[in-house]
């Protein structure tokens, strides 16, 4: 029983705190200066292009590397002298690493249940996991996908306050992927910390709370999936078929729209939300009926592509 | 079960899986003790020998030999492929140290060879009439010293070498000298003067010779056990000194 002013501390307190980290190999940075904090609870990305620093910055914050300047801290712990105790608090699945060849999943889950003082129900992760059907198989012998949802359980199995996930869903097919999607959900509906790094946009749209998009190693934006995209210029996109012809002043008078656009009798505009409020009401107001109309976001993909974009070449 | 005992059983396991690391460590010395006790002037008694027959002075070659075949020529590779495979990696994030992984690889290798020693002595015995050793405590301590630098040098070469590749040739570089030194191709009490002076300086030179001593019912020579003893501990600190994690 905790008294209850520390325990609003301890709420207070991000559980993942990374500060100005940099990590450089052969006199070549990867990681430049990068800062971000992770809540409890939350499912945070990490997104860039390869090269951009990622697994660095997650190793660093699982302890396998050791930062050449800057703090990283997991729940009050620094990853390279609390060893013992980060173990205990932080399931990794890497995104390169193996296992012993002739070892089944069933004796992998089972040694890795071992390790941890408090494991969960391998039994129970195998079946969520769907690899129950593959218990005896030995690990040279699976696909690229059961091994990977072996890995998931794997960092799974301790049952962590935080897990790291490094290209989670790396050759797994699109029904795989969703399923992994929605088992990473019910785990931080059970209260853990999920750290992800990516380069499926659709995957980082899903589920993060918030992104950190990496460029060279450092965070060249931090924000919401949908703060992401509303960054890029058209956040919103707006296209319709006007019964009849809009009037040019009524369209050029529209807030907030970046580009208006008009082909074959069809109508683009990208703007925002109030860009799309604004059309609506414009359309009810002459009486114009918008023929296939759609309001969409314009994807995350969009808003990474401009954000890492690189000016220099 | 606590969790190193997991790991011990886990390990275990996986090298049953090795028919062919079995073979070579359990079964290769027996077997090679059985063909050259086949042959017929191996049999007799040799005053060349002190009356000894050749049979006899193979019997601490072999069980030298399971040593180097468990130490030299199996084990490095599977320590060096646990490295280059992340397995040491993936099991550093857990509470679990990755030096345990090495560690029960080291202890089975050791058993194993432990195993085909009792083995090579019972062939001896049953087969052709090999008196058991009659020194047993310093037989024992030959053994154990002989094992120990067996596994230090494998693990020294898995130490410095960067990949399972470069490893399985090293150690079998290593390999075919330290059979020659451990008198697989000729007893070193068989070996011209010279020879096995130098021999007796080489790491399973002098503990074929303790063995062989031993065997004999003489307290084994202490510069021999001494050399063994001194050559272990430089190649276990080479290899706590050279191995990389990763």
């Amino acid at each position: 029983m905790r008294a209850g002013a520390p325990e609003a501390m301890l709420e207070a307190m991000p559980i993942i705190e990374v500060s100005g980290l940099r990590k450089a190999y052969g006199g070549r940075p990867a990681v430049d200066g990068v800062t971000f904090t992770v809540e409890e609870g939350e499912i945070f990305g990490i997104l860039g292009q390869n090269g951009a620093g990622k697994t660095t910055t997650v190793e660093c914050v699982e302890g396998l590397r050791a930062p050449d300047a800057g703090a990283v801290r997991v729940a009050g712990l620094d990853p390279r002298t609390d060893r013992d105790r980060l173990t205990r608090t932080l399931g990794v699945q890497l995104q390169e690493s193996e296992l012993q060849e002739k070892l089944t999943v069933r004796e992998a889950l089972e040694l890795y249940a071992a390790l941890y003082p408090a494991p969960a129900d391998w039994r129970g992760l195998a079946e969520r996991l769907g690899l129950t059907g593959k218990l005896t198989t030995r690990f040279g012998r699976l696909s690229g996908g059961q091994k990977q949802r072996l890995f998931i359980a794997l960092a799974l199995i301790g049952r962590p306050r935080v897990v790291v996930l490094d290209e989670l869903t790396t050759g797994l097919d699109p029904r795989a992927r969703r399923d992994t999607w929605s088992l990473i959900e019910e785990v931080r509906d059970g209260g853990v910390t999920v750290l992800l790094v990516t380069h499926f946009m659709e995957e980082a749209q899903r589920l993060c709370d918030r992104i950190a998009v990496f460029k060279r190693g450092r965070v060249a934006a931090l924000d919401t999936p949908a703060g992401l995209i509303r960054r890029g210029s058209g956040g919103t996109v707006i296209s319709f078929a006007p019964s009849r012809p809009l009037d040019r002043d009524d369209l050029a008078g529209l807030p907030e729209a970046a580009t208006v656009e008009r082909r074959d009798g069809h109508v683009t505009i990208h703007g925002t939300d109030t860009t799309a409020n604004a059309v609506v009401s414009l359309l009810a107001r002459r009486r114009i009926t918008a023929h296939r109309l759609r309001i969409t976001d314009s994807t995350l993909d969009d808003a990474f592509l401009e954000l890492t974009e690189d000016r220099e070449n | 079960m606590s969790a190193s005992a997991a790991v011990l059983k886990a390990e275990l396991r996986l090298f049953g899986r090795e028919p062919f690391a079995l073979f070579w460590i359990v079964a290769f010395p027996s077997i090679l003790l059985a063909v050259l006790g086949l042959i017929p002037s191996f049999r007799d008694p040799d005053p060349g020998l002190g009356g000894a027959r050749v049979i006899d002075l193979y019997v601490p070659v072999n069980v030298l030999l399971a040593m180097i075949m468990a130490g030299v020529q199996a084990l490095p590779p599977v320590l060096s492929g646990y490295r280059e495979r992340g397995i040491l990696r993936r099991m550093s994030t857990t509470p679990m140290r990755p030096a345990a992984l090495l560690a029960a690889q080291i202890v089975l290798h050791f058993a194993a060879a432990l195993g085909s020693a009792l083995l090579v002595v019972a062939v001896g015995r049953l087969a052709f009439d090999v008196a058991l050793p009659g020194q047993l405590p310093g037989y024992l301590l030959a053994l154990l010293l002989g094992a120990l630098g067996a596994l230090a040098m494998g693990a020294a070469v898995a130490a410095v070498t960067p990949t399972v590749k470069a490893t399985t040739v090293v150690g079998s570089v290593v390999l075919f000298p330290m059979m020659f030194v451990a008198g697989v191709w000729g007893p070193v009490q068989t070996m011209p003067d010279l020879l096995r002076r130098i021999v007796e300086c080489l790491p399973f030179g002098a503990a074929s010779q303790a063995l062989y001593r031993a065997a004999e019912g003489g307290s084994p020579d202490w510069a021999h056990l001494g050399v063994t003893a001194a050559w272990t501990a430089v190649l276990i600190a080479a290899a706590v000194r050279w191995f990389r994690w990763e």
